[in-house]
């Protein structure tokens, strides 16, 4: 694997590369568009790396494959896109459960039904919110750029096995398909003795171990519960934000991913037009970096939140600002392909409001 | 007894080091405890308990863990060999082996069966058939058979209604990954002993890298079919032997694999 390089390649291939960088062994895939590249580029090359790679019978059985690699304490991933990624729910939900690592990425489509093969940010409560069944939480990162999909996306491989939890790298079909130069910046070996105290290997000498998710005696499942609890808050300091010239700002647009990245471009001109708006942009969906969107409202700035549905992360932008501020919403519909123009008039017209 | 009678006992049974000394949670007369054990005493006899990997099922068996004493992972509900299937594919070196009962493997897991089978996955499937869903209460399996009571048959299953039970070891030996398919049953000694002969063979092709290992052990569920456990091994042959022929229905492991 090319290492330290520049690359001009798509947002799906920057996925790959950083699993390959990553260590990621087995690769677990369907085909759904718009992220196709994906399969199709680790069918060779995870292969010619060493690694396996699977295409399932179905986004139900590629996901418990991956239940069942990432058991055995094995670097692993799965791809799809909205519908398929409803289908990976289940086993999202026992991996949970069973506390077992894993990376699930979602280039997030039109929606609700088979919707559209475009870009839409409609997956954002199924992907902050468990998505499945039961109450548990994955960690969810949301790269801008075709840079980030490759960095963010060695960083879920580590967070998934410093968590023992699924982790989402969650993008979009602009990401998937755009692309962009990239610096594969060089990754550490994953360490043989990664998972080894939990990991199925074959009992050998030791005794048997059990990775599941049922617990019928009595308080053991609150108990499980109660880890799990401890665990996701635990996870807190894992929070990350790109502030742009929020400083002097009077509103901060709040906006992740792609539509992130088009609201700076909005947030440029009207700057140079010499009005005072900022971009708050998360890069972890959970945890949601409140505590830094927080400082900002007790700093007084007015908010609005952008994002490519009817509205669903304006939900924590509130819970984050609240006692302080409020957030004004402007949404884009799944199916529409907003420009940076199309934000600039909700941004001075949030900007006019009074607090 | 005096220390000299102990010395003079000859040793003829005992429970093989990987299945546990516990009483287990199944009904008097359930075959699970018999499929338990053959599995269990294979794996010792054939050297591969340490290096094992279990995959269990949802159903009664959901508990194999806490009977036989061997690494394990609980798959959901059908997806058995899905999670055996990225097991083997991250631990080649391992043996696999999924433990699967009929509603769990012939209605919500079909597709994942055929399909690890027809890629020819390296693992061994043990598929216990007692035509009802046991855990939940006793209601129609896809391998309920014709005119059979269960909870949600009442009056019987009906053709015209709920189709034919499936017979997934024939359904398995059609597949091109499949390298050995039989049907054993455990009502008696003789069926028990063949059963545990498939079972080797099963275990064998994955050992030796041919393909997929499945075998199907027709067995007893006394308390979801209301009746005692010598009524239940007798209707195993004169009801389910019948249309669930015993035998080998592909077998390939003289000929060195799939591919």
């Amino acid at each position: 694997m090319a290492q330290n390089k520049r690359v001009f390649i798509k947002g799906n291939e920057a996925v790959a590369y950083g699993a390959l960088a990553a260590g990621c062994r087995c690769f677990f895939g369907y085909p759904i568009t718009p992220q196709n590249d994906i399969p199709e580029f680790m069918s060779k090359a995870i292969v010619d790396a060493g690694g396996e790679f699977v295409q399932a019978e179905s986004e139900v059985a590629a996901a418990n494959m991956l239940l069942g690699a990432g058991a055995c304490g094995i670097r692993a991933m799965t791809s799809s896109s909205s519908p398929g990624v409803s289908l990976k729910q289940e086993a999202i939900s026992y991996m949970a459960g069973s506390e077992i690592p894993a990376v699930i990425v979602n280039m997030n489509r039109g929606g609700p039904g088979l919707g559209d093969i475009g870009p839409s940010q409609g997956d954002y409560y199924q992907a902050t919110r468990g998505g499945g069944h039961g109450d548990y939480r994955t960690l969810v990162l949301a790269p801008g750029t075709v840079q980030e999909a490759y960095d963010l996306t060695v960083q879920a491989f580590d967070l998934a096995f410093k968590y023992r939890n699924p982790v989402l790298v969650l993008g979009d079909a602009i990401l998937g398909q755009m692309k962009e130069p990239v610096t594969l910046t060089p990754v550490a070996k994953v360490s043989k003795a990664e998972g080894k105290a939990w990991r199925l290997e074959g009992k050998g000498k030791r005794k048997p171990r059990l990775i599941k998710s049922l617990f019928l005696d009595e308080g053991a499942l609150a108990g499980q519960n109660r880890r799990l609890e401890q665990k996701y808050a635990s996870m807190a300091v894992e929070a990350a934000c790109e502030q742009f010239q929020v400083k002097d700002a009077d509103l901060v647009v709040v906006a992740y991913g792609s539509i992130g990245r088009i609201a700076k471009t909005a947030i440029r001109k009207l700057r140079a037009k010499g009005k005072k708006v900022g971009l708050f942009r998360p890069i972890t969906l959970y945890p949601f970096p409140g505590p830094a969107l927080a400082k900002l409202a007790k700093a007084g700035k007015k908010f609005l939140t952008i994002e490519h549905n009817l509205g669903q992360m304006v939900d924590d932008v509130r819970l984050a600002v609240r006692g302080f501020a409020d957030s004004a919403f402007f949404g884009v519909y799944p199916g529409d392909m907003p420009a940076p123009e199309d934000f600039e008039e909700p941004i001075v017209k949030a900007l006019r409001r009074k607090a | 007894m005096s220390p000299a009678a102990v010395k003079d006992e000859i040793l003829v049974f005992d429970r093989p080091e990987v299945v546990a000394d516990r009483a287990t949670h199944y009904c008097p007369g359930c075959h699970h405890g018999v499929a338990h054990r053959l599995v269990g005493e294979l794996l010792v006899e054939m050297g591969l308990a340490e290096k094992t990997i279990m995959v269990t099922a949802i159903g009664c068996s959901v508990f194999l863990y806490n009977y036989l004493l061997l690494d394990a992972v609980e798959a959901p509900h059908g997806r058995a060999p899905a999670v055996a299937t990225g097991v083997k594919r991250a631990r080649p070196d391992n043996f696999v082996f999924a433990y699967q009962g009929d509603g769990d493997l012939a209605s919500i897991g079909l597709a994942e069966i055929i399909h690890a089978a027809n890629r020819g996955e390296r693992l061994s499937i043990v598929f216990v058939n007692n035509t009802v869903y046991g855990m939940t209460g006793g209601q129609m399996a896809p391998t309920t058979l014709i005119g059979q009571k269960t909870t949600t048959c009442p009056g019987g299953r009906c053709r015209e209604r709920e189709g034919m039970p499936i017979k997934m070891t024939e359904i398995i030996a059609s597949l091109g990954g499949t390298v050995f398919a039989a049907r054993a049953a455990l009502n008696n000694v003789k069926n028990i002993r063949q059963a545990k002969k498939f079972l080797k063979t099963a275990f064998e092709v994955q050992t030796k890298g041919l393909g997929f290992g499945f075998v199907e052990l027709l067995s007893a569920c006394p308390t979801n079919w209301k009746m005692n456990p010598v009524k239940a091994n007798q209707r195993i042959e004169t009801e389910m032997i019948p249309y669930f022929p015993l035998g080998v229905f592909k077998d390939l492991s003289g000929e060195g694999g799939v591919c």
